[in-house]
């Protein structure tokens, strides 16, 4: 039975149904974004609090594009304008928001779990757009959505992650979303990144031994962001890491030509990846930005236009237990 | 005058179990004996109730002076006496630091004020323990301190540790650590293994704290000094305490309910499941019970550590360590070491009693002339712990609303009934 969902907090509480019925709501959203005329009247008189309290760019426009689109009014909170910076507690913050009867809040933030501590003391659907090093659920709901168009369905794919993984909510996303359709999934970078715990997240991940175990057979390989700001480790030398760890050209061809490269950006061109591989015809870097203003188009709509679907048999529990 | 009656007396110090009576008059214990008459007396009847030498808890934090907005010596003395606890050891790390003698005196006066349990203080053992100088130790323990810890963290060089102990040494106090490694736990707040892969919460390997139990047992082996370890939560650290303990060092430890009760995959992001040491694995619990039942470890000690409801409803990162413990200590220690079999009534009584006496080099026994501190508690009472009911003047704790059978019944400190269910 498909629940509807009153928040989207993470893909791990997600069932697969759940997770291929926001994907199927996201079909009419890409046509939709070859039309001339990009505004709809679904969400007219909602309004949408974006509340970003770790600096964006990217996902802060998707979102607020997104909301635009289907004629929602938006709130922007950003870190560098809060009263956070004046001492301010989140949850002072966010019932300042919510005295303003937003519909909905769409919420970044440095602290994991910040968006479940918000979704259990406010009354309004919440939308994680990053927490922390948890989870970053439309990152991996576009990823999901990309793939599928260009290899036709979700079963069985052989992934691979490179990178950071220990700090990337994107990672752990798209490892709770892609093992619900039974993938296998590989996991590579510098050693410290990659602890033996994460292959405990799902069922079939594993850490390879070398990048080329890692890239062998692959279907889908999702290039990191080497995210030097969240490191409290010593850092790795540049070099010592595109030596190792880049997605070259040559190293792309292990894993065959119908592999998809994604890379969730922003990009460190020339790091993590090659210019070549980054601009060539199996990345799907600019396609992955397109399929975030669907995903979002259908969440919000889902969400905050709260319209009973016929798909959504239980209306009023939670995709969370 | 007092007499207990019908109550079932364990007494840990001399292996007694007996169905007997005890007059108490004034401060000090008159009488033990069976049918016990007294006709000025009043009566407290105990059928059905065990009746043990006062419970003595090494660690808590009762934020007077300079943090009254989470406790009081008044409150905490009032929840630890609904938990059962006549003596109570409250950690330096106040404002100011309780590292020195006119700190300690206060702490003593507003004690002797609030009138409720014994409040023994335990003194810095660097000044502000900031792990410089050390503290004024002999002028503090003049004036009352029990023990010295710098706890919140650890004592910070080997070279200061040596120092500390040999001083302690020669004023036989015993010296408590709050072992961590500083460097390892580098902004992690909960144990590092695949619950914190998980959630995406910086973890703190297990390593940081046995890494400063090795380092404590070397130097309690250099200087002969008396070692607690504080709050001990891995089997690691365990290890290095047993064979400290097998080589006849003066070496002793403790374990909290909470890390005896929970354990890493409980956590959630909830700021009542943030403490530090933070709750380990399952194998480091099942590890702590078994040094619990076979004597290895030597205390149950809350670290009651209140932080007001505002500093603990943020993020999880971004909340201070700590819950309170006193209200469900005991209750804890029953229903999950005795009621499942894993010790014995007695056992628990002893961790709380005569193990944590011993650790500060006092006797704890019921005989005549013994102060008049004791515990009266049901192993079967029925109740559910209400956080909204506790005196404390905080709310933080992961057990609100969690049933319990076996409670206190009755506290008792120098004769007079301070807390009764």
């Amino acid at each position: 039975m498909l629940q509807r969902l009153q928040h989207l907090l993470g893909i791990e509480d997600l069932t697969r149904e759940q997770v291929s019925f926001i994907l199927d709501q996201a079909k009419p959203f890409q046509e939709f974004h070859r039309h001339p005329l990009k505004k709809l009247a679904t969400l007219r008189g909602k309004t949408v609090a974006l509340a970003f309290f770790e600096n964006s760019t990217r996902t802060r426009i998707s979102f607020a594009t997104a909301a635009a689109r289907l004629g929602a009014d938006t709130m922007n909170l950003q870190a560098e304008s809060s009263s956070l910076k004046k001492g301010e507690s989140l949850l002072d913050t966010l019932w300042t928001l919510e005295a303003m009867r937003p519909d909905g809040i769409v919420i970044r933030h440095s602290s994991s779990g910040a968006p479940e501590f918000v979704a259990q003391r406010l009354g309004i659907p919440v939308v994680n757009a990053g927490d922390g090093t948890h989870e970053h659920p439309t990152q991996a709901l576009l990823d999901a959505l990309t793939i599928r168009d260009r290899k036709g369905n979700l079963e069985g794919l052989h992934v691979t992650i490179l990178g950071d993984i220990l700090h990337s909510r994107v990672a752990r996303s798209n490892i709770h979303l892609l093992s619900k359709f039974g993938a296998r999934i590989m996991l590579y970078g510098p050693a410290m990144w990659v602890p033996g715990e994460l292959e405990s997240l799902a069922p079939n991940v594993r850490r390879a031994s070398s990048i080329e175990e890692a890239l062998d057979g692959s279907d889908v390989i999702i290039v990191l962001r080497v995210q030097t700001e969240r490191l409290h480790e010593p850092a790795l030398a540049a070099e010592e890491y595109i030596l190792q760890f880049q997605l070259t050209s040559e190293r792309l061809r292990l894993a065959g030509p119908d592999a998809l490269v994604l890379h969730p950006g922003p990009m460190n061109r020339g790091l993590e990846i090659d210019p070549n591989v980054a601009d060539g015809p199996q990345s799907c870097v600019l396609g992955q930005v397109t399929n975030g203003l669907a995903i979002r188009m259908a969440l919000l709509y889902h969400l905050v236009g709260g319209a009973p679907s016929e798909t959504t048999l239980s209306a009023g529990t939670t995709g969370k237990e | 005058m007092l007499l207990i009656k019908n109550g079932r007396v364990l007494d840990p110090s001399s292996n007694a179990e007996a169905s007997l009576d005890i007059l108490l008059d004034g401060p000090l214990i008159s009488k033990v004996g069976a049918n016990l008459t007294a006709s000025d007396a009043e009566v407290f009847d105990a059928a059905g109730m065990i009746v043990t030498p006062g419970f003595i808890d090494l660690h808590c934090h009762l934020r007077e002076p300079g943090q009254e907005l989470s406790e009081t010596i008044e409150t905490g003395t009032r929840a630890a006496a609904r938990g059962g606890f006549t003596a109570v050891c409250t950690m330096p790390n106040t404002q100011p630091v309780n590292d020195n003698a006119s700190v300690t005196r206060g702490i003593v006066e507003r004690a002797a004020a609030a009138g409720m349990v014994r409040v023994w203080p335990i003194g810095a053992a660097s000044v502000g323990s900031q792990g410089d100088a050390l503290a004024e130790i002999a002028a503090m323990k003049d004036a009352g301190i029990v023990a010295v810890s710098d706890d919140g963290k650890p004592v910070a060089t080997a070279r200061l540790m040596r120092q500390v102990m040999d001083y302690c040494r020669g004023l036989d106090l015993p010296v408590i650590d709050h072992c961590e490694d500083p460097s390892l736990f580098a902004g992690g707040v909960m144990r590092e293994g695949p619950r914190s892969i998980r959630l995406g919460l910086k973890g703190i390997p297990a390593q940081s704290e046995s890494i400063c139990v090795g380092r404590d047992v070397e130097v309690a082996m250099l200087t002969g000094a008396r070692l607690h370890i504080a709050h001990m939560s891995t089997r690691a650290s365990l290890e290095y305490v047993r064979a400290a303990k097998k080589q006849g060092l003066q070496v002793t430890c403790e374990v909290t309910p909470h890390h005896f009760t929970l354990i890493d995959e409980d956590v959630r992001y909830d700021s009542h499941y943030k403490m530090n040491p933070p709750l380990a694995s399952r194998e480091d619990r099942a590890a702590l019970i078994e040094g619990l039942a076979d004597g290895s470890v030597d205390a149950i000690a809350t670290d009651h550590a209140p932080h007001h409801p505002s500093s603990k409803d943020v993020e999880f990162d971004r909340a201070p360590f700590g819950i309170t413990g006193f209200e469900t200590a005991l209750a804890l220690g029953l229903n999950e070491l005795v009621h499942t079999g894993k010790l014995s009534l007695k056992r628990l009584v002893e961790l709380f009693t005569s193990g944590p006496a011993r650790v500060l080099g006092i006797e704890r026994k019921i005989a005549a002339d013994e102060p008049a501190d004791l515990t009266i508690f049901s192993p079967d009472h029925s109740w559910t712990f209400r956080v909204s009911d506790s005196p404390s003047k905080s709310r933080n704790t992961p057990f609100d609303g969690r049933a319990f059978r076996g409670a206190a019944m009755a506290t008792i400190v120098a004769g007079r009934i301070v807390y009764r269910r």
